[in-house]
């Protein structure tokens, strides 16, 4: 769990974020949504670390992560993973050489105990024969699962991950959707995503905060997002032609795909 | 930003390089990495421009020593000094920030912009030591020998063209390399080798390290560390020579 309490942060005269609180659930997908320049990558790097909060406090599991020095903040860190918008691979080595380095840089493995570790991850982000692949050569969908399984490989706590889905078509955005969410479950994990997706919203979003100009303006869940009376929320939500037609005409498939054990006469009062 | 804030964040990152490495066999592997990098990378060029360097040195000296008075040993003399002092220490390290310098900055403002150090530090990893301290540490250990090859092919190439242009002789060339040799001027050549691969390797780090921005940044990134690494080698041999030379030991 991650406990984000009172989070102030501004640049300049700029307020970025502005006294945002909540609670990043264990198992869970936690979605931090909003249009861009809400702050939500900026709120993500102060739950990371990459940025330091002008005010508030961080709290992962018991410790408080604003107030650890350099060293306990190293310890932590090695139980987080973080997928990066871009991916963030290192281009001058190969796939391999990627997701081994955290395992070459925290642990005393033997290098076949280590290319054991590197292909079960590829294996769980359904990634075969790549190792000797080098970043460059990877489609965009294969970029993310390289980013996703060197998150993993040692095993984290918490798992960030920013705009997962940006510049990938709406198939591959789902399949990483879907691996996100099954990691989560799997392995327990505290996962953060940043994201401005509907559809991710919609398939993995567990927990969501929706963040408008830096202050968290509604706070629920995917079951409960379609229903919300918040009309900034629903702005962002319903922001083109297409979603608002959809909403309007579609309504009873949207809600019967969220629950089908619903009432639809109810539905539709 | 102010030239003084530059300076003290130029500081702040060579402060924060000082850090216990997460794992020292990696910060090895990283520093022999850069040391080939920096080194073997550069070899051919080095050598280019010291033979040419050298060859030009003989034949304008030559053309400038028009006394009969002046013995033709005297060529071989002036090229070794001019070499060791001068061109092998500074042209070469001038030559070196623009090849080492924009790859350096290069390659770590592209980690920058790419969220590549971000993902290091996310993993737990001291960046400037990781990334900024070895390639220091790799510039300090080789362009020093880089300098030492240079100056001696500097030397060997003045020989080449003073026997193939037939304006001195091989023996008095010789003769010249040997009379009035003081080990001090390899003392010196060696402290400007030290500073200048420090100016060099920590410069374009500097630059690299802290663009913001995309491609059009971290080229003007690399210009930049190229500019400034060259005039802080120049206003550093200044001072060096005017520290060295004025007052050498035993004077």
């Amino acid at each position: 769990m991650i406990e984000i309490k009172n989070i102030k942060k501004n640049f300049g005269d700029h307020v970025i974020i502005n006294d945002v609180s909540a609670i990043m659930q264990t198992g869970k997908c936690n979605l931090i949504i909003g249009t861009s320049g809400s702050g939500k990558t900026v709120l993500m790097k102060c739950l990371v670390g990459l940025f330091e909060p002008d005010s508030g406090q961080i709290v992962y599991g018991e410790q408080s992560f604003t107030e650890m020095d350099n060293e306990d903040r190293k310890e932590l860190r090695q139980q987080i993973g973080m997928l990066f918008q871009g991916s963030a691979l290192f281009d001058s080595m190969t796939v391999e050489q990627n997701i081994m380095f955290p395992l070459d840089m925290f642990t005393k493995k033997s290098y076949p105990e280590k290319l054991i570790r590197v292909n079960e991850v590829l294996e769980r982000v359904n990634l075969k024969q790549v190792n000797n692949k080098f970043p460059s050569e990877l489609s965009g969908g294969m970029k993310k699962r390289v980013g996703i399984a060197r998150a993993i490989v040692l095993n984290p706590k918490y798992l960030f991950c920013d705009e997962p889905n940006s510049g990938l078509d709406p198939q591959t955005s789902l399949l990483i959707d879907k691996l996100i969410a099954e990691i989560t479950e799997e392995f327990n994990i505290t996962t953060v995503v940043n994201t401005h997706d509907m559809n991710s919203v919609m398939e993995i979003g567990n927990h969501i905060i929706y963040l408008y100009n830096g202050t968290k303006e509604w706070e629920g869940s995917n079951k409960e997002i379609i229903f919300s009376k918040n009309e900034k929320l629903n702005e962002f939500i319903f922001a083109s032609e297409f979603l608002k037609d959809a909403k309007d005409m579609r309504m009873l498939e949207m809600k019967g795909k969220i629950d089908n054990n619903r009432n639809m006469d109810e539905l539709l009062k | 930003m102010n030239i003084l804030t530059e300076f003290g964040r130029f500081l702040l990152m060579i402060k924060g390089m000082f850090s216990r490495p997460e794992n020292s066999k990696m910060y090895w592997k990283e520093f022999m990495h850069q040391c080939s990098e920096i080194g073997i990378g550069s070899l051919g060029i080095v050598i280019i421009i010291s033979i040419f360097m050298g060859a030009v040195s003989t034949l304008q000296t030559a053309y400038q020593l028009v006394s009969p008075f002046i013995p033709l040993s005297t060529i071989g003399q002036i090229v070794r000094d001019t070499v060791i002092l001068e061109f092998a220490p500074t042209l070469v390290c001038i030559v070196l920030a623009g090849v080492v310098g924009s790859q350096i900055a290069g390659e770590l403002g592209n980690m920058r912009v790419s969220e590549q150090i971000d993902a290091l530090e996310i993993m737990g990893i001291n960046t400037k030591t990781y990334l900024v301290l070895p390639k220091i540490l790799a510039a300090m250990v080789v362009v020093p020998m880089l300098v030492v090859i240079s100056a001696a092919l500097g030397i060997w190439g003045g020989r080449v063209a003073a026997i193939m242009s037939g304006i001195v002789s091989k023996t008095d060339y010789d003769k010249g390399l040997l009379q009035y040799f003081q080990p001090y001027n390899v003392f010196f050549a060696l402290a400007k080798a030290y500073t200048f691969s420090f100016i060099i390797s920590s410069i374009p780090a500097y630059y690299g390290y802290y663009v913001k921005g995309g491609a059009l940044e971290i080229g003007r990134a690399s210009t930049k560390s190229v500019v400034v690494s060259c005039v802080m080698i120049l206003f550093a041999d200044y001072i060096l020579a005017q520290l060295l030379l004025n007052s050498p030991p035993g004077s």
